[in-house]
C-alpha cells in the first residue's frame, strides 16, 4: 500500500512538462515536492494566479498573497495575477491541462463527490465544480476505502455530485485505475498489492 | 464630477436602503472593503443580500454584518470559516445561495457587461443544475445562470487615482473587478489615492468607468491561514 507521500509522488508522474495545472487541497497538495526531473509545470490558484510558489519564509508573508486555501503563498519568475473571472474563464474554458483533487466518493462512471455530506456542517464547493466541469483531464488521489473498511470507489456515489462523468484516474493507496467504458481498468498495482486484492477492495465493476 | 469621498460613511451617503442588494470584492479576508463594511454596520442598514465567495470570518470582515444580524441572503461559494454563519443558517435565521465560485464570478461580470444569462457546463448533474434551464450545444449540456445585477458594488483596491482608475496588488484583485463591474453604484476604498497622470495608462487593472466613489484609509489585512517554511541555517 502506498501511504501519503508514495501517493502523492504517483500523481506528480502524471505531470507534462509545460503545462498548466491545479492542485486540490490535502494529499494534492505534496504533489510539487515530488515533480520529476526535467518536467516544469505551472500551477494555478484560482484565486487569481498562475505560477504559484511555495509557503514564504518566516516574517515575508503577505497578506495580499494568498492561495485558494487561504494560505499565505509567494510567487516564481513567470507567475501573473488576474481576476476570479478571468481565472475561472481559463479553467472553464479548457486551458488548464489537470487537476488533481481529493475525493470522499468515486463512481465507476467517473462521477466525483467531495463537497458535501448531507446532515453534516456544508460548507460549499468552492471552485471545485468548475474545475472539474473545465479542466482537461481530473486525476483523483483518495484513500481506497473509509474509515469503516468500505469501497469508496463504487459502483455509483451516495453523497451529492461535484461533476458527472468527470474523472479521468483514480489514484489510490492500492493503485492507479482509469475510468474506461463499462468501468474502471486497473493500470498500476501499489507496492504490495494484488490485483485480487484490488478487486476485492473495490465496489466498482472492473473490467479487463 | 468628484469622485474622492472623506470617509466610508461618507460614500455610502444616500445609496443605502434595507433589502438592498450588495456585490462584495475579497477572497477570504484577501482584498476585502474593510472600511465599507465597517461602515455599512454603522449605518444599521439592514435584510441585506450580499453576493461574496465568502462572509469573512467571526467578527472580522462580512462576519461583522453577520453578528449585528443585517444579512438575509448570502450568495457565495463557501462559507466554512464562520462559526456565526452556521448558527444563524440552521436555525433559518441567514438564506444561503450556493454559487460555484466560477459562476458567482462570471455572475458578476457577466451583469457588468450587460449579459442577463449564460450557459455553463459547470454544476451539471449536480444540485447546482436543479430548476435551471438545460440546453445541449455540440453534444454538451449546459445550465443557463443568471447575470448578477447589484444595486451597490464595495470593492477594495490597492491604489487608484482621482478619477478611479485602479490597480490591484496580486492575488488581492480576486472578486474586486467583477464585483465593482455588477453594481449601479461602485464604492472603492483604496491604500492610496494618487494624482490624475501619475498612473501608467497601460497598467490599470479596473478603468475609472466602474468607480463612482472612492476613499481611501488603513487596512488591517488580517492573515487567515499563516503558513510559512523555514529559512535554511
Amino acid at each position: 500500500m502506498w501511504d501519503r507521500n508514495q501517493m502523492a509522488a504517483r500523481a506528480a508522474k502524471e505531470l507534462k512538462d509545460g503545462t498548466y495545472v491545479n492542485l486540490g487541497i490535502g494529499i494534492p497538495t505534496l504533489v510539487p515536492n515530488f515533480i520529476p526531473e526535467g518536467v516544469t509545470v505551472t500551477l494555478q490558484s484560482e484565486n487569481g494566479m498562475l505560477g504559484m510558489g511555495p509557503f514564504p519564509y518566516e516574517g515575508d508573508e503577505d497578506p495580499d498573497l494568498i492561495n485558494a486555501g487561504k494560505q499565505t503563498i509567494t510567487e516564481v519568475p513567470n507567475t501573473a495575477y488576474f481576476d476570479s473571472a478571468t481565472s475561472f474563464g481559463m479553467i472553464r474554458g479548457g486551458k488548464i491541462a489537470m487537476a488533481i483533487l481529493g475525493a470522499m466518493e468515486v463512481a465507476e462512471n467517473g462521477d466525483l463527490a467531495n463537497w458535501m455530506i448531507p446532515g453534516k456542517l456544508v460548507k460549499g464547493m468552492g471552485g471545485a465544480m468548475d474545475l472539474v466541469a473545465g479542466v482537461k483531464r481530473v486525476v483523483v488521489v483518495m484513500d481506497h476505502a473509509n474509515k469503516h473498511g468500505e469501497s469508496k470507489v463504487l459502483k455509483e456515489c451516495t453523497l451529492p455530485l461535484t461533476g458527472k462523468g468527470v474523472v479521468d484516474r483514480i489514484i489510490s493507496n492500492m493503485g492507479v485505475m482509469d475510468v474506461v467504458p463499462g468501468g474502471l481498468k486497473i493500470v498500476e498495482l501499489a507496492d504490495g498489492v494484488t490485483e485480487a486484492e484490488l478487486r476485492a477492495a473495490t465496489e466498482a465493476t472492473i473490467v479487463d | 464630477m468628484k469622485k474622492v469621498y472623506g470617509s466610508a460613511k461618507e460614500a455610502l451617503d444616500g445609496l443605502l436602503f434595507d433589502g438592498m442588494f450588495i456585490a462584495a470584492g475579497g477572497f477570504g479576508l484577501c482584498g476585502i472593503p474593510e472600511l465599507l463594511i465597517d461602515a455599512l454596520v454603522e449605518s444599521g442598514v439592514k435584510d441585506l443580500t450580499i453576493a461574496s465567495n465568502n462572509c469573512g470570518v467571526d467578527g472580522f470582515g462580512l462576519g461583522k454584518l453577520l453578528d449585528t444580524k443585517q444579512i438575509k441572503k448570502m450568495m457565495s461559494s463557501y462559507v466554512g470559516e464562520n462559526a456565526e454563519f452556521m448558527r444563524q443558517y440552521l436555525s433559518g435565521e441567514l438564506e444561503l445561495e450556493f454559487n460555484p465560485q466560477g459562476t458567482l464570478a462570471e455572475r458578476m461580470r457577466a451583469g457588468g457587461h450587460g449579459i442577463p444569462g449564460f450557459y455553463t457546463k459547470t454544476g451539471v448533474g449536480t444540485v447546482i443544475a436543479e430548476g435551471k434551464e438545460h440546453k445541449d450545444f455540440n453534444g454538451e449540456t449546459y445550465i443557463l445562470e443568471r447575470g448578477i445585477f447589484a444595486d451597490v458594488s464595495i470593492v477594495k483596491a490597492w491604489k487608484a487615482d482621482e478619477s478611479g482608475n485602479a490597480i490591484f496588488r496580486k492575488t488581492a484583485r480576486n472578486f474586486n473587478p467583477p464585483a465593482a463591474m455588477c453594481g449601479k453604484v461602485c464604492l472603492m476604498e483604496v491604500e492610496e489615492i494618487v494624482p490624475v497622470g501619475s498612473l501608467d495608462p497601460d497598467q490599470i487593472h479596473l478603468p475609472g468607468i466602474y468607480v463612482h466613489r472612492l476613499i481611501k484609509g488603513e487596512h488591517e489585512k488580517r492573515i487567515e491561514q499563516r503558513t510559512v517554511r523555514k529559512r535554511e541555517a
